[in-house]
């Protein structure tokens, strides 16, 4: 007996009225939800992902799209998506993938998190006239300086520095790797990253020589596969991240199929073309934190001792213990993607429920650190569902030097969050290799759009800021006092050590 | 608002604390009548090698006989009384101020480069935080802090601060806002022979705090003054920094201007900002802290809150008001206001 099909999600509708069958939306759609077949277009609507790329290019807004609930019978337990799930994998035997970020509703403690303004007492700042420094260096610091004077009574500073990047805004573009993303993708967030004065990851994909120009601004990674990693790659980062973890994914590898490694993508990242690339969940030299360590002092060994190491990890139960252990690494940065961190590919399992929020692994990892009188020697970097402007100040309130977007940066290229990035067909050039798709993004007018969002998001973090009384970053960071929590427990409540609203 | 004045002798002559009451009480405007306070710096030539701990008790029975004790694990108390008061009708009196000349047994602190001070800093921290009814609100050597809640002239006539003579004085007039009008809550704030008048809010509070707990101290107060005198005594006693440095730390300049220096320079007001970042003060303030053998008085880096300079011979005033100076000395010299952020710093000359 077959289990017969699931019902479809989305109903697509053409107003024949309007529609001047310029056949558009056939070209547009990369899921083949439209054909033509007699001069008509024929549309397939179970196919739709909703990524919105034949609504926005019909020039006669002819386009309707809607959801289409289908009634199951009701059940607290046993939703829609349960029983769709165990359909497909009584079908498929397989384990189910997803793409971008978890999408369970599980309650934003962002959007619990009110931010504090000055009123009389203290007076709030202008940032239209007053000086606003959001300028973040990202790396170790010393714990002290050794300041003498001398003779003539200048001061002498005695102690040296070890090298930081130096953002002038604390927006970082997260990691994505070629392969992940389309060339061109990355080609618009370098670009960017460059135009605002920040930084951008590489992802674990190697670095494809046009992005070469962008080296600067560019943050190298190397993940457990060594995908592209050799000492070329390594000294040409401004800085070298090792990928531990990934929000999306805690505690698995990642996998780039074979049939996406294309001629262009096998030289990137050194594999033979059309070979599966894995990444596996462990680094095999890496069963300890000694051996982590050990990792980070090759690699600033390699590279002359003259680039930041960054270590990411995935916001777990003992995230900041782990946070602790990696700043007596000789690290100088650690990042700590939340659970709600995007993603090319992730069985959707994993995605929806395994980690924990970046708000809470963010306020423990900085409390420990702070405990253990040790949080100058490494910067904070959160990522993993950062949606806007107030999601950063909060961050940084709640203990991040810096945070890294990925989603967002996406949206504002045209993702609109189909979360079908892991079937290699994204109808907007993003999440695909497909050369006609590809080619549909622009990395002029796209870095154009990203630069945009992040100038916006500065500005906005400046009027945070000045409403807050505060004219530069470093008094944002780790400054609880100016967040309050709104409907959170009292467990949330203590781990943020945030005061709730009213006291 | 809140009033704040400091006055150092730069040849060590003594001043009784007549004129800084004067002038603090000109200042009525910038108070509420519910906290003021003075420190006075060479005032116990008799005791000039031990510790003053000055302590509020709530009353001499529990509290006193646990501070006791614990300080008497630490070291010897060589003099103890309690601080002769005088009745005021306009000032409740809510606890009994009551002074420790105290001796620290050095050895008792180990791995430590002043081990006395270390000594009496942890008995502060201590005491303050955990012993009920009991704050310590000074504990310099050679040097002491009145204060309590109610207006200038009361406080000052409630502790006779004319019949103190010493070659520093700062003193405060306090509109409290953060929190209610209390002894505690009354400035100056001290920490060994720090001492700190302050005028303003600290927005960066949460972070300055978490920064100097983070380096062994422990903020019982409930107020952002507390963490400056904690702070300068993180940055000037166990990091050694030079005055200027401090200041540059607390109040640096904007990037702006480190960009444009030349490169010692530059490098010097980096290491600071980077290192020190979670120092630096945010909101608006005047503050003057004073120690032993300087005193320095600057604001926040856009100037939210004003502070006038005046000099006269050995004399350097530093106030929230020309006006106050002008009482303490009418003949004052050189009457300027620094820039924003910028230290002026008053030194004695051995
Ligand atoms: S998949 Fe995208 S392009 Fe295709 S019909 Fe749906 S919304 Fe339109
Ligand atoms: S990147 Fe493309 S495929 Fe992925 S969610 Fe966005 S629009 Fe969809």
């Amino acid at each position: 007996m077959s289990l017969g099909s699931i019902p479809m999600r989305y109903r697509v509708k053409i107003d024949r009225e309007q529609c001047m069958e310029c056949m558009r939306c056939i070209d547009n759609c990369s899921y083949g939800v439209f054909r033509e077949e007699n001069g008509k277009i024929h549309i397939d609507s179970r196919n739709c992902t909703v990524c919105h790329r034949c609504i926005s290019m019909c020039p006669r807004d002819a386009i309707d799209l809607h959801e289409r609930p289908v009634d199951y019978r009701s059940h607290p337990l046993w939703t829609p998506e349960a029983r769709e799930d165990i359909i497909n994998q009584a079908r498929g035997g397989k384990i189910i993938l997803s793409g971008m970020g978890n999408a369970k509703p599980y309650p934003v403690i962002f959007d619990r998190l009110v931010l504090d303004a000055c009123q009389v007492t203290n007076p709030s700042i202008d940032p239209l006239r007053e000086p606003m420094e959001l300028r973040t260096y990202i790396g170790k610091k010393p714990k002290q300086l050794h300041i003498t004077k001398n003779e003539a009574g200048d001061l002498e500073l005695e102690t040296e520095l070890s090298p930081n990047l130096k953002l002038d805004t604390p927006i970082m573009i997260g990691h994505m790797s070629y392969g992940a993303i389309s060339l061109n993708a990355q080609l618009s967030l370098a670009k960017a990253a460059a135009k605002v004065g920040t930084y951008m990851g590489t992802g674990e994909g190697g670095l494809h020589e046009h992005l070469h120009p962008y080296q600067n601004n560019m943050i190298v990674q190397v993940a457990s596969g060594r995908f592209g990693v050799d000492i070329d790659y390594l000294e040409r980062g401004a800085a070298i991240e090792i990928k531990i973890g990934q929000g999306a994914k805690p505690g698995i590898g990642g996998h780039l199929p074979g049939e996406k490694v294309c001629a262009d993508i096998s030289c990137t990242r050194m594999i033979p073309q059309g070979s599966d690339a894995i990444s596996p969940a462990p680094h095999h030299d890496i069963y300890s934190i000694e051996d982590l360590a050990q990792l980070v002092r090759s690699l600033k060994e390699a590279t002359n001792w003259e680039k930041p190491v960054f270590v990411k990890i995935a916001a777990v139960h003992n995230t900041a213990a782990i946070a602790a252990g990696i700043a007596r690494s000789s690290a100088d940065a650690v990042v700590i993607d939340g659970f709600r961190g995007g993603t090319g590919a992730a069985p959707k399992v994993f995605r929806d429920n395994v980690g924990i929020p970046i708000e809470a692994a963010i306020a423990s990892v900085d409390q420990k650190l702070h405990d253990q009188g040790i949080r100058n020697k490494l910067s904070v970097i959160a990522s993993g569902g950062i949606r806007n402007s107030a999601d950063i100040a909060k961050a940084i309130a709640l203990g991040a030097d810096a945070v890294y977007i990925g989603t967002a940066a996406l949206v504002s290229m045209g993702c609109r969050v189909c979360g079908n990035c892991y079937r290699g067909l994204c109808p907007w050039g993003i999440a695909t290799q497909r050369e006609d798709l590809v080619q549909r993004l622009d990395p002029e007018i796209e870095s154009e759009h990203v630069a945009n969002l992040i100038n916006s998001w500065t500005l906005e973090l400046s009027e945070i800021m000045g409403a807050a009384g505060i004219n530069s970053i470093e008094s944002l960071r780790s400054n609880r006092s100016r967040l309050r929590g709104y409907m959170l427990d009292e467990g949330t409540l203590e781990v943020l050590e945030v005061k709730p609203v009213g006291a | 608002m809140c009033g704040i004045i400091g006055v150092i002798d730069r040849k060590m002559n003594k001043m009784d604390g007549s004129s800084i009451r004067d002038a603090l009480s000109l200042m009525n405007e910038r108070g509420s009548g519910e906290g003021a306070g003075y420190a006075a710096y060479g005032i116990y030539p008799d005791f000039a090698d031990c510790y003053a701990l000055h302590v509020f008790f709530d009353n001499l029975v529990e509290p006193k006989s646990t501070v006791d004790d614990m300080i008497q694990k630490w070291g010897r108390i060589v003099y103890q009384e309690e601080i002769p008061t005088y009745q005021q009708p306009g000032l409740k009196r809510a606890h009994v101020p009551w002074r420790y000349f105290f001796k620290p047994y050095s050895d008792l602190m180990t791995g430590s480069s002043t081990p006395e001070d270390d000594i009496v800093k942890h008995l502060v921290m201590h005491i303050n935080s955990d012993i009920k009814g009991a704050l310590v609100f000074s504990s310099g050597k050679n040097m002491g802090v009145f204060k309590a809640a109610g207006w200038p002239e009361d406080v000052a006539n409630f502790y006779r601060i004319e019949n103190y003579e010493g070659h520093i004085w700062i003193a405060h007039n306090r509109y409290p806002t953060n929190t209610p009008g209390w002894w505690g809550g009354a400035h100056p704030f001290n920490l060994l022979d720090w001492g700190v008048v302050h005028n303003g809010e600290i927005t960066s509070y949460g972070t300055n705090r978490r920064f100097v707990e983070s380096n062994g101290y422990t903020c019982s107060m409930f107020t952002d003054t507390e963490v400056v005198a904690y702070l300068f005594d993180l940055l000037g006693r166990h990091h050694k920094l030079p005055e200027e440095a401090i200041v540059k730390a607390l109040a640096p300049p904007f990037w702006d201007e480190i960009d444009s220096m030349e490169d010692k320079e530059h490098e010097l007001n980096k290491a600071i900002r980077l290192t020190y970042g979670p120092a630096l003060m945010n909101g608006p303030f005047a503050i003057v802290v004073a120690t032993q053998n300087w005193m320095v008085g600057f604001t926040d880096r856009i100037k939210l809150r004003p502070l006038v300079v005046g000099e006269n011979g050995d004399r350097l005033y530093i106030s929230s008001e020309e006006a106050a100076i002008r009482v303490m000395d009418p003949n004052v010299q050189k009457v300027y206001m620094p820039k924003a952020g910028e230290p002026v710093i008053g030194r004695v000359i051995e």
